[in-house]
């Protein structure tokens, strides 16, 4: 469990406000105690202090994971966000998309979100403003990134992508053996 | 009577002299014939032993001497060249080595490599079949090299190369490059068992297509190699500095900068939220796209209120070219039939 550099935590930290905004203070300065990020094998873990100290008892070759993975760093320096990142980007993310029941399935099997699935966007989401994608019962499934702002979506043809997928539970059984 | 006493005297002189054979003893004694050592685990008599220590530890050598080669004596005794002996058993009692466990072989990297891997060692057959030549040609050795030169009597040129090539010349080199690459690695590998450290060696000079990331390392040492150490370069816009494994190290002027401590968790967390402001300030206060959105979704959303005020029945228009923008009707607007009133505005979007 390695201290983020600065330009990592710098990345981290870009990627993070584009889907929570200024919410990511929140996730920081939490009151319920400290809570910190800690890379381990290129890969970002958000982690409280306390577990952290009970963390370090174990040898570092034999500890595979401690804390919340929210993603990994990739071979370009670039941070990915991953679908474990969810339970804390869901409830601080400004701006949602809600799909409709049938289009729900399409997401889950990793598929962009087409005009004809949307069921109720934020307004004013602009341009490739990170999302968090909801089902219509307001259940997080997944997070992506708008490719229309709300204006341009009521005017676009059913089979136009409105919101680039990047990341949904279905992973959780998808890329089961990948996600720590 | 005299006499028989006299002899009974010399009979316990005798008996003085040699002590007895047998030996009593409380508990049994552990024996290991092989190594001759017999243990004893009896206590000691500690007041003798405080009192009178020679004697007593004397007299108990003794006796556990005269245990030892009875057992000895037990065992069967053969006769070689005039003289008794015993064929000792295996000894049982396991000795400690005098030196040290040898330290194992260190790995060559490839070694290392095939064992996370799994990788198994095939043994290879030492001859193997040659279909052109239709015998059987060792792996390696002079037989071998003559059947290489039997079978390429001649080596096609192949067409992307120059014509006038000497192909043989071109295989030789080949092969003495891969023997230098060899002893490289094999010099590599005794430098790294030795934990010698070996000069990093530069940049690679000869290959024409640089990759992406030699590139970008030449260009950070490039852009270093001043004598300010690169101090007052100028950067392009998007410039990135080269990272990876080493290229630190090539870079003039870096020292390798020791690790930072990890902060405590209070410093932690001012840091990054002064990372986060710094981030968060520096985002444009202006979006021009989100700015375009907004004003767009005003209108509509100001435009669909409207739609919703008004009522279809009630779209008469009170007087004509006095209608405003909240009681229009979805009739198209007409003009003033034939009234011209220049400085009344018609309501409506203006129509050409």
């Amino acid at each position: 469990m390695k201290v983020l550099s600065e330009d990592r935590t710098r990345i981290l930290f870009e990627k993070l406000t584009k889907y929570i905004g200024v919410n990511v203070k929140l996730l920081i300065d939490r009151p319920d105690g400290t809570y910190c990020f800690r890379e381990k094998k290129d890969r970002v873990y958000y982690i409280s202090e306390k577990l952290l100290h009970l963390a370090q008892t174990v040898k570092p070759d034999n500890l595979v994971s401690a804390g919340t993975c929210f993603g990994k760093f990739t071979k370009t320096n670039k941070f990915r966000l991953h679908i474990t990142a969810l339970t804390y980007i869901s409830p601080y993310a400004p701006f949602k998309v809600w799909v409709k029941p049938s289009a729900e399935q399409q997401f889950l099997y990793g598929h962009h979100i087409i005009k004809s699935g949307l069921g109720r966007i934020t307004e004013n989401t602009p341009k490739h403003q990170g999302v968090v994608v909801l089902t219509m019962s307001d259940i997080p499934i997944g997070f992506g990134v708008a490719s229309r702002t709300t204006a341009e979506c009521r005017h676009a043809d059913p089979l136009a992508t409105i919101v680039f997928h990047q990341a949904d539970v279905g992973e959780y059984i998808r890329s089961e053996d990948t996600l720590t | 009577m005299d006499i028989v006493n006299e002899i009974l005297e010399r009979e316990q002189k005798k008996a003085d002299k040699y002590k007895p054979i047998t030996v009593e003893k409380h508990l049994e004694l552990e024996f290991d014939l092989g190594s001759l050592l017999a243990s004893d685990t009896n206590d000691l008599d500690i007041k003798t032993l405080k009192t009178n220590k020679d004697s007593y530890l004397l007299a108990l050598t003794r006796d556990n001497a005269q245990l030892l080669l009875n057992k000895v004596w037990e065992l069967p005794t053969e006769r070689i060249e005039e003289a008794i002996v015993v064929r000792l058993p295996q000894p049982t009692t396991i000795l400690p080595r005098a030196k040290p466990v040898p330290v194992p072989k260190p790995l060559t990297k490839w070694q290392e490599f095939a064992k996370a891997k799994g990788i198994n060692k095939k043994k290879k057959d030492k001859l193997q079949w040659d279909e052109q030549l239709q015998k059987w040609v060792p792996l390696y050795g002079f037989k071998k090299t003559a059947a290489e030169k039997e079978k390429n009597w001649l080596i096609e040129v192949p067409q992307n190369l120059d014509p006038m090539t000497d192909m043989y010349e071109k295989k030789a080199g080949e092969k003495s490059e891969k023997v230098a690459k060899n002893e490289l690695q094999r010099l590599k590998n005794l430098a790294r068992a030795k934990k010698v450290k070996i000069p990093r060696v530069g940049l690679p000079v000869t290959s024409d297509k640089a990759s992406a990331t030699q590139l970008s390392t030449a260009a950070s040492v490039a852009k270093a190699s001043t004598a300010s150490l690169g101090k007052f370069q100028d950067k392009l816009p998007k410039e990135k500095e080269a990272r990876g494994k080493g290229v630190h190290e090539l870079i003039p002027g870096k020292e390798r900068k020791r690790k930072a401590p990890i902060p405590t968790p209070a410093a932690e967390k001012e840091y990054n939220l002064n990372l986060l402001d710094n981030i968060l300030s520096k985002r444009p206060k202006i979006d021009m796209d989100k700015a375009v959105a907004k004003s767009i979704n005003e209108e509509e959303v100001k435009r669909s209120h409207e739609k919703k005020n008004m009522k279809p029945g009630l779209g008469k228009r009170k007087t004509q070219g006095k209608g405003n923008a909240t009681n229009f009707s979805a009739k198209k607007p007409k003009a003033g039939k034939g009234k011209r009133a220049p400085n009344k505005k018609s309501t409506g979007r203006k129509r050409r």
